[in-house]
């Protein structure tokens, strides 16, 4: 379908205090592309994905889904087709049980029951948190808050999935099954973090974000492995493209 | 300073406690709005030296606690919070109102304390019907059951947002105060000097984590209507319970049992 296809054109975006974070991103991510967006800390990562999903509004520029525009008229539209996993899972958990809080959005879309159940378990199966179902989500660890919030996605069967530092706080395991998890969705993935190996791993290109603009869009082992390029981006290679710490073995290229 | 944190962190407990299966938390949610509401106006509707009359209608929520397996100390210390703005209401009748008023033949005391006590007692009954409602109901249900009562949209979501709002606030609030009790070398409370800036920062921190909530919120499709899940049906049980209260309701609203009572008991004892 084309309709999985994101524009983002000559996005900019100044905060309300003046802060300019995007200045000028463009960008085309093509049907069930996985695209990585990397960048230090502040360079604009967050606020680019809050205009995928229409939480923020560019000044100037425009994002297209497909070939709807995200604009305040087309958002349940857009909503229905994107889902978003914010930075801090607590703003996605507000409910009194993780249950209810993945069927939130289901229910929303007035799913008959048995459906919103069924969806509900397998997000929560997938996620690996099944047991947790009826616990408030405040009282949940980081890492298991961090999988109920993409559970919470995962329910809404969104075509277009959009990650905001999904595997931060999770355990080795958690992270595993979350790669896992993520290699077998094959629908279009944008997922901004941190954890470059797991970029390396997931997504076939990377896009990397320096103060509110696009220094490079390309395959995802040529950018991750430019050493001269990563380290002006304020990054540094990803372990698994390092010699190894230990024994000083070559890096396997 | 822990311990405020803790005890912050409690705000949860009524939307725990209304995760329970007892008789009363099966009740379907809008019969019990509905009760509470002629609980509510029967209660205000006592005119202000009636104090006796007040009385039968603690019956209602000592039984609902008790078959709904409400805690009551957690419930007295939310009343607590409140009861300062109650006292504050009543407090200038005692001073201004000195007609005197027969309780007994022997025993005479001004109306202005009678009405104090009547303020004080309605406010703890309509304050515990209220607690009670959200621990035996939770929100999201109450706020359904209004919907089916065809209130406004806007004020339901009004209800809603704001009342997670608070949770957001004092959570806020709690990691807050954590924070600074943790770099201010074992004093006790906040120093005054740094009052305002904290507060400052709270305002905008809860205004930007509740707008977050919201946004989060809204990508799940989130268009002002909320559906709490499986709606229950009415069932027999339900209307049994609601008339039986009304009717108890509007039988103590007519006529005063203790005083009845009591003169019945004067009467066979004279
Ligand atoms: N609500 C806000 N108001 C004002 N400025 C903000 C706001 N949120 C972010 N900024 C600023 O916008 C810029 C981009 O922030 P953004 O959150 O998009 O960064 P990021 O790439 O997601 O960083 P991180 O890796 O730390 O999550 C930063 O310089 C930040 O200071
Ligand atoms: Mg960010």
């Amino acid at each position: 379908m084309s309709h999985h296809i994101i524009q983002a054109d000559n996005l900019k975006y100044t905060y309300p205090d003046g802060r300019q974070a995007l200045n000028g991103v463009t960008f085309k991510i093509l049907h069930g592309e996985s695209v990585g967006i990397v960048g230090a800390n502040g360079a604009g990562k967050s606020t680019l994905l809050m205009h995928l999903v229409g939480v923020l509004f560019p000044d100037e520029g425009e994002v297209r889904i497909g070939e709807v525009p995200v604009i305040k008229k087309t958002l349940p539209v857009i909503r229905q087709s994107v889902g978003m996993v914010f930075q801090d899972p607590d703003d996605q958990l507000f409910m009194t049980t993780v249950y209810d809080d993945v069927a939130f959005g289901p229910r929303n879309y007035k799913l008959p029951e048995e459906e919103v159940d069924k969806r509900v378990k397998s997000s929560l199966e997938t996620v690996g948190i099944l047991h947790l179902m009826d616990r408030p989500p405040y009282k949940l660890s980081g890492g298991e808050k961090r999988a109920a919030a993409i559970a919470t996605v995962l329910a809404m069967n969104p075509d277009i999935l959009v990650m905001d530092e999904p595997s931060s706080a999770l355990d080795p395991k958690s992270r595993r099954r979350l790669i896992t998890l993520l290699q077998r969705f094959a629908h279009t993935k944008i997922i901004a973090t941190h954890d470059l190996d797991m970029v390396l791993e997931l997504c076939e290109r990377t896009i990397i974000l320096k103060d509110g603009k696009v220094i490079t869009d390309g395959p995802t082992v040529e950018i991750l492995a430019n050493e001269e390029l990563m380290e002006k981006c304020g990054l540094e290679m990803p372990l698994g493209l390092q010699n190894c710490p230990v024994c000083g073995a070559k890096k396997a290229t | 300073m822990s311990n405020m944190i803790a005890s912050l962190y409690n705000i949860r407990l009524l939307d725990e406690l209304a995760e329970k299966t007892t008789i009363i938390h099966n009740l379907h949610p809008l019969v019990k709005v509905l009760t509470t509401c002629l609980y509510l106006i029967i209660t205000v509707s006592f005119n202000k030296y009636e104090l006796s009359g007040l009385l039968p209608l603690f019956f209602y929520p000592v039984i609902v606690m008790a078959l709904a397996d409400i805690p009551v100390v957690p419930l007295l210390k939310r009343m607590i919070v409140v009861s300062p703005f109650i006292i504050g209401i009543g407090l200038f009748n005692p001073l201004f109102d000195h007609d005197p008023v027969v309780i007994l033949p022997w025993m005479q005391i001004s109306g202005g304390w009678i009405s104090f006590f009547s303020i004080l007692t309605k406010g703890v009954l309509t304050i515990l019907a209220a607690l009670l409602l959200i621990a035996t109901t939770g929100m999201t249900r109450i706020a359904a059951a209004l919907g089916m009562m065809r209130i406004p949209k806007v004020f339901i979501l009004q209800l809603i947002l704001t009342y997670r709002y608070i949770s957001v606030l004092i959570e806020e609030v709690g990691r807050t105060v954590r924070a600074y009790s943790l770099r201010s070398r074992g004093e006790k409370g906040i120093r005054f000097s740094d009052w305002g800036s904290l507060t400052g920062q709270l305002l905008i921190r809860t205004l930007e984590r509740a707008q977050r909530v919201y946004y989060s919120m809204c990508c799940r499709g989130f268009t002002g209507e909320y559906n709490a899940g499986s709606e229950k049906r009415i069932r027999t049980g339900d209307i049994l319970y609601f008339a039986g209260w009304s009717l108890y309701f509007v039988v103590v609203r007519y006529f005063n049992i203790p005083a009845t009572i009591g003169s019945l008991i004067t009467g066979v004892g004279r």
